[in-house]
């Protein structure tokens, strides 16, 4: 029988196998940031152990980092702790580190993509749930504790029992309005955010095989929210030609080599998945969440649900308990949900295409009067690229502000942050109750869905909207 | 590490399905860098709600939490299982266990088992008619224990014997160097490296 592409990676990765005992698999790319290296530092400063390969790791901030007066020290003493913590560690390690300022520095997920460092078939962890992201390239690439992050920079290896490994047949074509962010956000909905708990989902099918490597970073970051440990999407010319020229791409006789081994990275004909799930992107339409875990998501043209509607009790005490964080009335339509904020950003949707997407929505508009739009690019590359574009002159003219590259409001660690009670439609990827800031109230959106809510205040799809009268 | 072989200690019964690491403790606590000291930030945000379990006694002293099935999704930041270790629980018991949390408490000597949902019930029943319950979970033979209800417990075999050995990962695989060395020199070179 043949491979699915996960066990390919799996089975080129393992440095022993014992009966009874998790395989030992080597790690190809380490990365790292600020939040949660310092224990597993000093972990090993503890023990007396060195990093065994710091060739092989990578470290950016970008949790605590503030996207505003980047050049002044950080405001908040601890924020300012972690980071100067992380500066000590890799120091004192000998890792390399892009920091607040830097022109490679941005969110962990954008910055690995970007240098050119992911590429398919490796093993990718960071002690960071969205590592799946990289997982777009057809690398295994997960989220690991401190304990895990202390264990790689120790042996580079982790003791890990195989996943299962869940097809997702993602057939048809996307409708115009809709993008990676509905469809995975369709996922989450249908198979819930327990459905790939144990499991590495591989994407696959038509739809899949048309997204630009950005698309596919979207949808692969957010398999942790079905519970997934990773997301995966076989390497095709779409992933070469992004890899190819950047600073980390090999070159020339490696590239030839690199391309052969890449080229292999496919699910056998033959191979079986342990679960297969199969959704259309013809027939989708812009998703918004309206609960407190990105499970609880319909599409925009539907309405608040009525707890009582869903099948079992625990779902319903769910529902129950999210509406009223949410202060959500069954019945309304989510298209009528005013918005206090509007967050474009995250290592889900801050990177280039994503703000390329929004701006289009909003060029020559004005933002609804009242809501705060915040325009975060992932990386300070990203940025750089924006303003050679002049996305950021279209921003500000909408009325939203232009931030330096960092987490920022996709959670309450740095200084953006929703107030008690605000409400928010997100490029990010967490509802959870806080997550933006405590009290406040968060809906997942595409880019798209959170341009168009910009302009109009309340959830909406770029269709919703008045053609642009031309500003001048 | 210590070595756990068997713990009995008050049980709190946790209803909540989909406990979050978010929920478990918020994010603006992971801003520490110490590994110790976390009890104050454990449910801190539900803390704050005087009728939440934690807040009665005598659950307040609790050291197994019996919580509604998903347990621990979300954000793999490991400050969760510190701030439950940290405030006094010895294991967590639930239908359901997200993948990265249930990794991260079996490497903190945190013992997560996994419970049929009934027998979970059943549990939660008793320890609400009669608060101050006390449950074993006994790690040896796999089972958990309360009034009269005696549960299978499902835990992965190979962290049981860690657990029950005391034993840490790192000093485990360092066990193996010889391996990775052999590893490493059969890596492809076109594989991508950060220094250069
Ligand atoms: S952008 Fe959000 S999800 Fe992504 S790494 Fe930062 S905090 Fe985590």
């Amino acid at each position: 029988m043949g491979k699915t592409l996960a066990e390919k990676v799996w089975d080129a990765h393992v440095v022993r196998r014992a009966e009874g005992e998790p395989d030992l698999l080597y790690i190809d790319l380490h990365l790292v940031h600020e939040v949660t290296s310092p224990q597993a530092f000093e972990g090993l400063r503890l023990a007396g152990r060195p990093v065994r390969r710091p060739d092989l790791t990578l470290a950016t901030e970008d949790h605590n980092t503030p996207t505003l007066d980047i050049d002044k020290p950080i405001a908040d003493l601890t924020s300012r702790t972690q980071i100067e913590t992380l500066r000590r560690n890799c120091a004192e390690f000998g890792i390399r580190l892009h920091p607040l300022g830097d022109v490679e520095q941005g969110i962990v997920h954008v910055v690995g993509p970007q240098l050119g460092l992911t590429q398919p078939g490796l093993t990718v962890v960071c002690g960071d749930s969205h590592t799946s992201t990289h997982g777009a390239f057809g690398a295994l690439a997960f989220g690991i504790g401190t304990s895990e992050v202390e264990h790689v920079l120790a042996t580079q290896t982790l003791p890990l029992r195989p996943f299962k490994t869940m097809a997702i047949n993602v057939e048809g074509q996307l409708r115009p309005g809709t993008s990676a962010k509905d469809i995975i956000l369709a996922v989450i909905a249908k198979i819930g955010t327990g459905g790939g708990q144990g499991y590495v989902l591989e994407y696959r099918g038509e739809a899949i095989r048309s997204l630009s490597m950005e698309a596919r970073m979207t949808i692969c970051n957010m398999s942790i929210e079905a519970g997934a440990r990773a997301g995966m999407i076989a390497p095709d010319e779409t992933t070469f030609e992004y890899i190819k020229g950047r600073p980390h791409a090999p070159e020339g006789k490696e590239w030839d080599a690199a391309l052969e081994d890449w080229k292999s990275l496919r699910t056998d004909d033959d191979a079986e998945f342990d679960a297969e799930v199969t959704i259309d992107a013809g027939a989708l339409e812009p998703f918004v969440t309206w609960g407190t875990n990105p499970g609880q998501g319909l599409p925009l043209s539907a309405a608040v649900p009525d707890p009582d509607s869903f099948a079992d009790e625990s779902a319903r005490a769910a529902a129950r308990r999210a509406l009223q964080y949410m202060d959500l009335e069954p019945g309304t339509p989510l298209r009528d949900i005013p918005v206090d904020t509007v967050f474009i950003g995250s290592c889900t949707n801050g990177r280039i295409e994503d703000l390329r997407a929004a701006a289009a929505v909003v060029k020559g508009r004005r933002k609804a009067d009242g809501v705060r739009v915040l325009v975060v690019p992932g990386s300070h590359r990203v940025r750089e690229q924006a303003e050679r574009e002049g996305l950021d002159a279209i921003f500000t003219e909408f009325g939203a502000e232009w931030r330096h590259a960092g987490c920022s409001m996709c959670l309450g660690m740095n200084p953006d942050q929703l107030a008690p009670g605000e409400r928010s439609a997100s490029t990010s990827n967490r509802n959870f109750e806080g997550r933006q800031g405590k009290g406040g109230r968060t809906h997942l959106v595409s880019p798209l869905v959170a341009a168009a809510t910009g302009v109009r205040g309340t959830l909406s799809s770029p269709a919703d909207l008045e053609p642009a009268t031309p500003t001048r | 590490m210590e070595k756990f072989i068997r713990h009995t200690g008050v049980g709190v019964p946790m209803r909540h399905s989909n406990v979050d690491t978010d929920q478990i403790i918020p994010a603006v606590y992971l801003k520490r860098v110490s590994r110790t000291g976390f009890e104050d930030a454990l449910f801190a945000a539900w803390r704050n709600d005087e009728s939440f379990i934690l807040n009665q006694e005598p659950y307040r002293s609790g050291s197994v939490l019996v919580a509604g099935p998903d347990f621990g999704t979300g954000s793999s930041r490991e400050h969760a299982v510190w701030a439950l270790k940290d405030y006094g629980f010895k294991a967590v018991l639930s239908a359901r266990f997200a993948d990265i949390f249930r990794g991260n408490s079996g490497k903190q000597g945190l013992v997560t088992g996994q419970l049929a949902q009934d027998d979970i019930e059943q549990i939660w029943k008793v320890l609400e008619n009669e608060p101050g319950t006390e449950v074993t979970v006994d790690l040896e033979q796999r089972q958990v224990r309360c009034a009269d209800i005696v549960a299978p417990m499902e835990v992965d075999e190979y962290t049981r014997w860690r657990l029950m050995e005391g034993l840490d990962d790192i000093a485990l695989t360092l066990r193996h160097t010889d391996d990775i060395d052999d590893f490493e020199t059969s890596r492809p070179s076109h594989k991508p490296r950060t220094l250069v």
